[in-house]
């Protein structure tokens, strides 16, 4: 085995004691520092987060069914705007690194919790106090700057809630930062004897990567967002040309973090990617070193690519060819990922459970995605599709086809680890191909869309568009209704499924050596590690107990 | 002529309409990007379906450890990587030539503020949402704006730059199809964004001719030296001799010495900044805070006559300033739609001609 660590062997009692039933009452949520119970908190607020985000995103598309609309502009400026803030900040940014990172990073390393609990606990507290900005704004009225709050929009001309909406979005980014710092350290400092650098699941190393851009990128934005505030209030001339400032300013800082935030929310899910596709092909991943130096090479490229947002700002041509050039050389790790994967599952013994259904899915949507994401870096096309429907296809694709279906991945394939217990496996292949049809219906119609002209954040379009508009509206009503699906059937697995026992995929991992669900403390005594990392053999058949 | 050569790609399934040489050399581009992503993407999906089928779990195989290749790294990361440098460098080429007007162009100056699109022509003409350029013609547009960022898209032409505000922005376009085609606002600007489109007329050398002939209140240097005098610019700026503020007479596009030392050269942007903030830059031998600011006092329209007059003062630049570019000597026929009261009419709500 990998490990000294022996499962103890359990008493007659029907459930043994773990993170879940350890403790009752909320006193016992509300005041852990239990990394799992964390995670749990963080997975209930995200996915309400998820909800309220994407009921925003079935009433624009339902808005758009029609050139010219069913809501007032105002209304729709303030969807729109709502359910990017949502998305990204509340729902992307923390979505797997503080649920499966949270739960998952200190059992991968043999450590009994993050570093900092408390500090851990905090960034959720942070996290909600952003939340509750939020949603204030969105009762009373909301927001209608588009999530990137450009300058002297925000600052000067919009009578919307701009101050809450940027504090609460401030005040989440301080969460992200905690919980980066938090892996960190704890990849630093806490790993397992025997657990060496290389060692480490390529899902750890996903997160480290992670961590070095929320701790490097977030005060960027968050200092964005006090110089609106300071211009909003105090009137100081900082990004409003009429009083002395420079609005190409407020870009250029803007996305300076945001770009790398796009990595935050894309490397995690790549780090999920990485498991799930080697337990279900019970193979090593194919090019172990060079996945794991792919998420530190695509952490420390992608503070270099900004200025690729501001191709037409008017900046100089010469910042623009390099901006271009380098945003190329960040697409090379990424194509690495993608190759690895595919090649992992070579001389395999794959199997098509739902994690891995969704894994597939993932590849081939990244794929696109990570294409599409060419056409925007090259200059002269970048110019044609800037500001169009292109451009939204191209970021679901990364943030929805990559993003949350590596969630989706990820979620079950540990949400026996997590709950105990085993959800409806038909029920899953079923949602899991909903969502890909359902996907790809909404988004591939924007990619034509933005190449005939169409621009975002339009309340009103073109008679000639409809068509198109309307079979994009078609798959998002496949696709919201598909997303449903899974959060019925785990919540009845988590309550009525069957046991799903310590390790239902025959996978390799600390976590997987572990009871489920977990005891507070994860390890009785510190494992010490022996081998390499997936050391994967054939499926084993089930012994009958 | 170049035009033609890329008639076909007019004719691939979803193209859109293609109305100059620059859009057809770009959408040559976008199909190279799409036949590159189209491989790349069937070899993943091949890749995957293939790998996930032929080593699915099969009774009696046991999965074979295989740890990686260097080899295979370094070929699937230099081999798209050399791609990528084509469309870097094709994309750059491209670009540059966009963002260089050719000599010829005739300059159209645009001022966006929320929710529309206020166009000045050289012979002072002025409409709102609606541009009229004759075919063949190389046309600058020099972009301002009066609140917010706007960003001023012409799709048929694959053009599009930001207007920020503070600044001078600029695009050329050389339209070789005659037409109707849209203009859209692509920077959200807010409640009305969008509305804030129009639409561009290519007509044919006639109908050009046509619709530019018409006396109005004098050219854009004309508007520009009325408002001269009226802000009391020419109390101090004396024509011949020198007065209490330099001589503007051939100025623009001239270095001119400041008194920190630095040599400027007196550009759009540069007289810009000097109306609207006069204390930015000080000529070297004159004095601080003897202009008064115009900021907020001239719109962004006003500083566009004001430097069209200051360039007519310029001997060199005196065909570019007036509409002497073009023959105008066509039939006097009095076209519809042309004019500040006709063309102010909404024009939004007519179907683009696709």
């Amino acid at each position: 085995m990998a490990t000294t660590y022996q499962t103890t062997p359990e008493a007659a009692a029907e459930e043994p004691v773990n993170y879940l039933n350890v403790e009752h009452g909320w006193k016992s949520w509300l005041f852990t520092t239990d990394h799992k119970r964390i995670a749990m908190l963080y997975v209930f607020s995200i996915t309400l987060m998820f909800l309220i985000g994407g009921s925003f995103a079935m009433l624009i598309r339902l808005h758009l069914t029609q050139p010219q609309g069913l809501f007032p502009p105002e209304v729709y400026n303030r969807l729109f705007t709502m359910h990017g803030v949502v998305m990204v900040f509340f729902f992307l940014v923390p979505s797997i690194p503080a649920t499966l990172g949270n739960f998952l990073l200190p059992m991968m390393i043999g450590a009994k919790d993050l570093a900092f609990p408390r500090v851990n606990l905090l960034s959720w507290y942070l996290y909600i106090i952003g939340a509750i900005f939020a949603v204030f704004v969105v009762a009373r009225g909301g927001v209608d700057t588009g999530w990137t709050f450009y300058a002297p929009y925000s600052t000067t001309y919009s009578n919307s809630y701009v101050l809450s909406a940027a504090m609460g979005v401030f005040v989440a980014g301080f969460s992200s930062i905690l919980t980066g710092l938090n892996f960190i350290v704890t990849v630093h400092k806490m790993r397992a004897p025997g657990m060496s650098w290389m060692r480490m699941p390529l899902f750890v190393w996903a997160h480290y990567a992670t961590g070095l851009i929320q701790i490097l990128g977030t005060p960027v934005v968050a200092i964005a967002l006090v110089l609106v505030g300071v211009e909003k209030v105090m009137h100081v001339g900082i990004f409003d040309p009429n009083v002395g400032g420079d609005p190409i300013l407020f870009q250029h800082i803007f996305w300076f973090y945001s770009h790398p935030a796009v990595y935050i929310m894309i490397l995690p899910g790549m780090g999920v990617i990485s498991e799930v596709i080697a337990c279900f092909a019970r193979k090593r991943p194919f090019g172990y070193e060079f996945i794991a130096a792919s998420s530190m090479a695509i952490a420390i490229l992608s503070f270099l690519v900004w200025g690729h947002h501001m191709f037409i700002t008017g900046q100089s041509v010469y910042t623009g060819i390099v901006f271009s050039f380098l945003s190329f050389f960040v697409a090379v790790p990424s194509a690495v990922k993608v190759f690895n994967w595919t090649a992992t599952m070579y001389k395999g013994s794959v199997t098509f459970e739902s994690p891995m259904l969704y894994a597939f899915a993932f590849i081939g949507l990244f794929t696109i995605g990570g294409l599409t994401g060419l056409f925007l870096s090259t200059m002269a096309t970048d110019v044609a599709l800037h500001g169009t429907y292109f451009v939204v296809a191209h970021f679901h694709f990364v943030m929805v086809g990559g993003m949350v279906v590596a969630f989706l991945a990820g979620i079950h394939f540990w949400w026996p680890k997590m709950t105990g217990r085993m959800y409806s496996e038909p029920w899953a292949r079923f949602a899991a191909l909903m969502i890909f049809v359902g996907f790809n219906l909404t988004f591939l119609p924007q990619f034509v869309l933005g190449y005939l002209g169409m621009p975002r954040r339009y309340a009103a379009y073109p008679p000639e568009f409809q068509v198109l508009n309307v079979l994009s509206t078609a798959g998002a009503s496949v696709l919201g209704f598909s997303l449903l699906i899974p959060i019925v059937y785990l919540i009845y697995a988590w309550k009525y499924g069957p046991k799903a026992g310590n390790n239902p995929w025959q996978a390799k991992g600390l976590e997987w050596e572990i009871q489920s669900p977990p005891t507070t403390f994860n390890f009785d005594e510190t494992p010490t590690v022996t081998e390499e990392a997936y050391n994967y053999g054939p499926l084993e058949e089930k012994q009958v107990a | 002529m170049w035009a033609n050569s890329y008639r076909f790609l007019a004719d691939l399934p979803f193209a859109a309409t293609i109305a100059s040489k620059e859009a057809g050399e770009i959408d040559l581009l976008w199909w190279f990007l799409c036949a590159v992503s189209l491989v790349m993407t069937v070899v993943i999906f091949v890749g995957v379906v293939f790998f996930a089928f032929k080593y699915r779990k099969k009774p009696g195989v046991d999965p074979v450890p295989v740890h990686g290749s260097n080899f295979l790294e370094i070929t699937w990361s230099v081999i798209p990587f050399i791609v990528m440098l084509v469309m870097f460098w094709w994309g750059a080429d491209l670009f540059f030539a966009a963002e260089t007007p050719p000599k010829d162009a005739e300059e159209i100056f645009v001022v966006g503020k929320q929710w529309m699109w206020k166009v000045q022509y050289p012979d002072g003409n002025r409409e709102i949402n609606a541009l009229h350029v004759p075919v063949g013609q190389a046309v600058k547009l020099t972009l301002a704006s009066e609140d917010v960022i706007h960003s001023f898209s012409m799709p048929a032409f694959r053009v599009r730059h930001d207007v920020v505000p503070g600044q001078y922005d600029s695009l050329w376009f050389r339209p070789t199809k005659a037409g109707h085609y849209r203009i859209f606002c692509t920077e959200y600007c807010g409640d009305r964004h969008s509305q804030m489109i129009g639409f561009v007329d290519v007509l044919d050398q006639d109908s050009y001719n046509a619709w530019a002939s018409g006396g109005t209140g004098g050219t854009l240097a004309d508007q520009g030296q009325q408002l001269f005098t009226q802000n009391g610019c020419s109390t101090c700026h004396l024509l011949n001799e020198q007065g209490r503020c330099p001589i503007l007479k051939n100025l623009y596009n001239h270095p001119v010495q400041l008194n920190d030392g630095r040599t400027v050269i007196a550009d759009d942007a540069y007289l810009r900044e000097s109306i609207l903030q006069p204390n930015a830059k000080i000529v070297n031998g004159f004095e601080a805070n003897v202009m008064p600011n115009f900021q907020g006092q001239l719109s962004e329209e006003n500083v566009i006559q004001l430097i069209a007059y200051i360039k007519s003062l310029s001997s060199q630049t005196a065909t570019a300033s007036q509409v002497g570019a073009l023959p105008t000597n066509g039939p006097q026929v009095p076209a519809p739609g042309k004019k500040q009261s006709a063309a102010t009419k909404a024009t939004a709500l007519q179907p683009a001609q696709q």
